[in-house]
């Protein structure tokens, strides 16, 4: 079982992105479920969303406190929680930063996917829309659920602009490999 | 051709309903049932969706809209949670006593004090004696495939009872996965209209509803009401079977057992954090352990029967809770086990309670519960303390 664990800020998204995983989890013929961490989301805080990835039904309904992957919609979100708290061995970073050089890596991540959603959200819609970018960074690092599908869905819940958003993640996430990579092909 | 959707609990509640064809809907919103209110605005919007909607002002008035849509001869539906289902008390007793087959999907949440909004089936249980069929479900496949087989329950001649069909709040009201969506079709002819003979508001055929009542008659009615609740066992067996062959969904009835052939140490659950359970069990049994789960669906009518006989020569039985019985210090479904087996030669019984407001039942807590119940039965001790499991993760 994969299990994902999605951080972001009221309105950014990060619960309906934790969906569209799951649509395509479930259309390439996998199981797949999500839910928000159940608290008062406001606008700007901090929200947190799990998933998970399986090949058989997923039974469990509790949080994910031992994520495989994490991923970060909002870089300030560094200063604000910690995103890193349970994380599995050989687990996978997907984030949105300019850079990840300043930043201390615990050990059990052994992959590091990165983007400047910011930017990019700036330059394709003229303002701050970054998870998008950062869903298609997770396809391309991950692996997991198939391109296609994510911009299936991604396209009739929020249309083209966010198509290309995802495309644009994909393309240009930067991948790389920490903590001398992962131990075995599996992940 | 059967669609796929992925969708939260609310959202297969609401296809649920919506594939029933209901002729009114009322419903008051309230965290978590609120999305499932939303499904039906914009169904009508949409124009998929024919039934009446009626936004009243308060849970109580919702149920009493449908309690004369229903005497009107309307199939009827509402959905609510916690203080929500706690204000619609008054009408909610009325309903089951007027024989009134409405069906009302709790989703669970619960009660305040102090202030909650999350998970745990406190509301409805609570009022598991107000005479409703109570059903609980695991998760969305079976929070829509019930909701259209609570109709069929409740309109069943022989039953003519209001159904709940009750799923955790945010556990399954907010968690999104794949369902499989019945065609329109079969689900009309799995469900014809609702045609009432027994109690009715016609014109044509004047008849006195509810009229003050000598204790003599109400006593009568109560036993009458009695018996449907005992017949609602065999409909409600009748039902999941009709429904297993026509969509290949098969919820085994009144009790699901998991592993329970050979299985000496039993944990038994209700609702959403059965599936958890079913981890821990089959942790359990690669360790060597014959441990068995046993899963509640209908708490009303009380699967008896079937309870006494698959807690028969076992070592030890644990019971979790998501609940609170004051007064009893343990969970209110540990209570209705120990009566069911009271008659059986002692088995020792373990109460837990545990994922209260929210909190997560995990599989390690399920696990250390499998533990206790091992422990029991090893030393044939009766345990009726209360041990409460608490998730210190991601503290």
């Amino acid at each position: 079982m994969k299990e994902i664990r999605i951080h972001g800020r009221g309105g950014q998204g990060a619960v309906t992105t934790s969906e569209i995983i799951v649509y395509a989890a479930v259309e390439d013929g996998l199981f797949g479920a999500c839910f928000p961490y159940f608290g008062f989301e406001k606008k700007g805080g901090p929200v947190t969303a799990f998933v998970r990835i399986d090949e058989r039904k997923i039974r469990e309904k509790n949080q994910v406190y031992n994520p495989n992957c994490i991923m970060v919609i909002d870089p300030t979100l560094i200063n604000a929680v910690d995103i890193f708290v349970g994380a599995k061995d050989n687990s996978i970073l997907v984030m949105n930063t300019k850079s990840v050089e300043a930043m201390e890596i615990p050990n059990e991540i052994k992959r590091v996917a990165y983007v400047d959603a910011n930017s990019a959200s700036m330059d394709i819609f003229g303002r701050l829309l970054p998870n998008t970018i950062v869903l298609g960074a997770f396809a391309k690092a991950t692996g997991w659920v198939s391109l296609d599908k994510i911009i299936e869905r991604t396209k009739d819940i929020w249309g083209d602009k966010n198509v290309e958003a995802i495309q644009y993640g994909y393309d240009n996430v930067k991948i790389l490999d920490v903590n001398g990579g992962f131990s075995n092909e599996e992940n | 051709m059967k669609q796929r959707k992925v969708v939260d609990g609310n959202h297969a509640a609401a296809l649920g309903a919506l594939l029933s064809k209901p002729d009114v809907v009322a419903a008051y919103p309230i965290t978590p049932q609120t999305p499932l209110v939303q499904h039906f605005s914009q169904y009508v919007a949409n124009g998929v969706m024919d039934s009446t909607i009626v936004e009243p002002e308060s849970e109580h008035s919702a149920m009493s809209i449908l309690t004369g849509s229903s005497l009107a001869g309307g199939r009827t539906f509402t959905a609510t949670s916690s203080q929500g289902l706690a204000l619609m008390y008054e009408p909610y007793f009325r309903v089951s006593t007027m024989r009134l087959p409405i069906v009302m999907d709790i989703v669970n949440r619960e009660m305040i004090s102090p202030q909650s909004v999350w998970g745990g089936p406190q509301d409805s249980l609570t009022l598991r004696d107000a005479g409703w069929i109570q059903i609980y479900v695991e998760d969305n496949q079976e929070i829509l495939d019930m909701t259209i087989q609570a109709f069929k329950i409740a309109e069943h001649k022989d039953v003519l009872l209001p159904v709940n069909i009750c799923y955790d709040g945010f556990y399954l009201s907010h968690m999104t996965e794949g369902v499989y969506v019945p065609e329109q079709d079969e689900v009309t002819e799995f469900l014809p209209p609702y045609r009432p003979t027994h109690v009715k508001l016609d014109p044509e055929e004047p008849m006195a509803v509810d009229p003050l009542t000598p204790g003599n008659y109400l006593q009568y009615y109560r036993e009458l009401h009695m018996q449907a609740m005992d017949e609602a066992k065999r409909v409600i067996k009748e039902v999941n079977d009709e429904f297993a062959k026509k969509f290949g969904r098969d919820y085994f009835g009144l009790v699901e057992p998991y592993r329970m052939d050979d299985a000496e140490f039993v944990l038994v659950t209700l609702g959403s954090l059965t599936g958890s359970a079913r981890v821990a069990v089959d942790l359990a049994r690669e360790k060597g352990v014959k441990a068995g789960l046993i899963k509640i669906r209908s708490l009303r009518p009380f699967p008896l029967e079937e309870i006494k006989e698959l807690l028969k020569d076992r070592k030890a039985v644990g019971v979790v809770d998501r609940n609170v019985s004051f007064g009893w210090h343990t969970g209110i479904v540990y209570q209705e086990i120990k009566s069911a087996i009271s008659d059986l030669d002692t088995v020792p019984t373990v109460p837990f309670v545990g994922g209260l407001g929210g909190e997560d039942l995990t599989t390690e807590l399920m696990s250390d519960a499998i533990d206790h119940v091992v422990k029991a039965g090893k030393n044939s001790q009766i345990e009726n303390k209360t041990i409460w499991l608490i998730n210190d993760k991601g503290r």
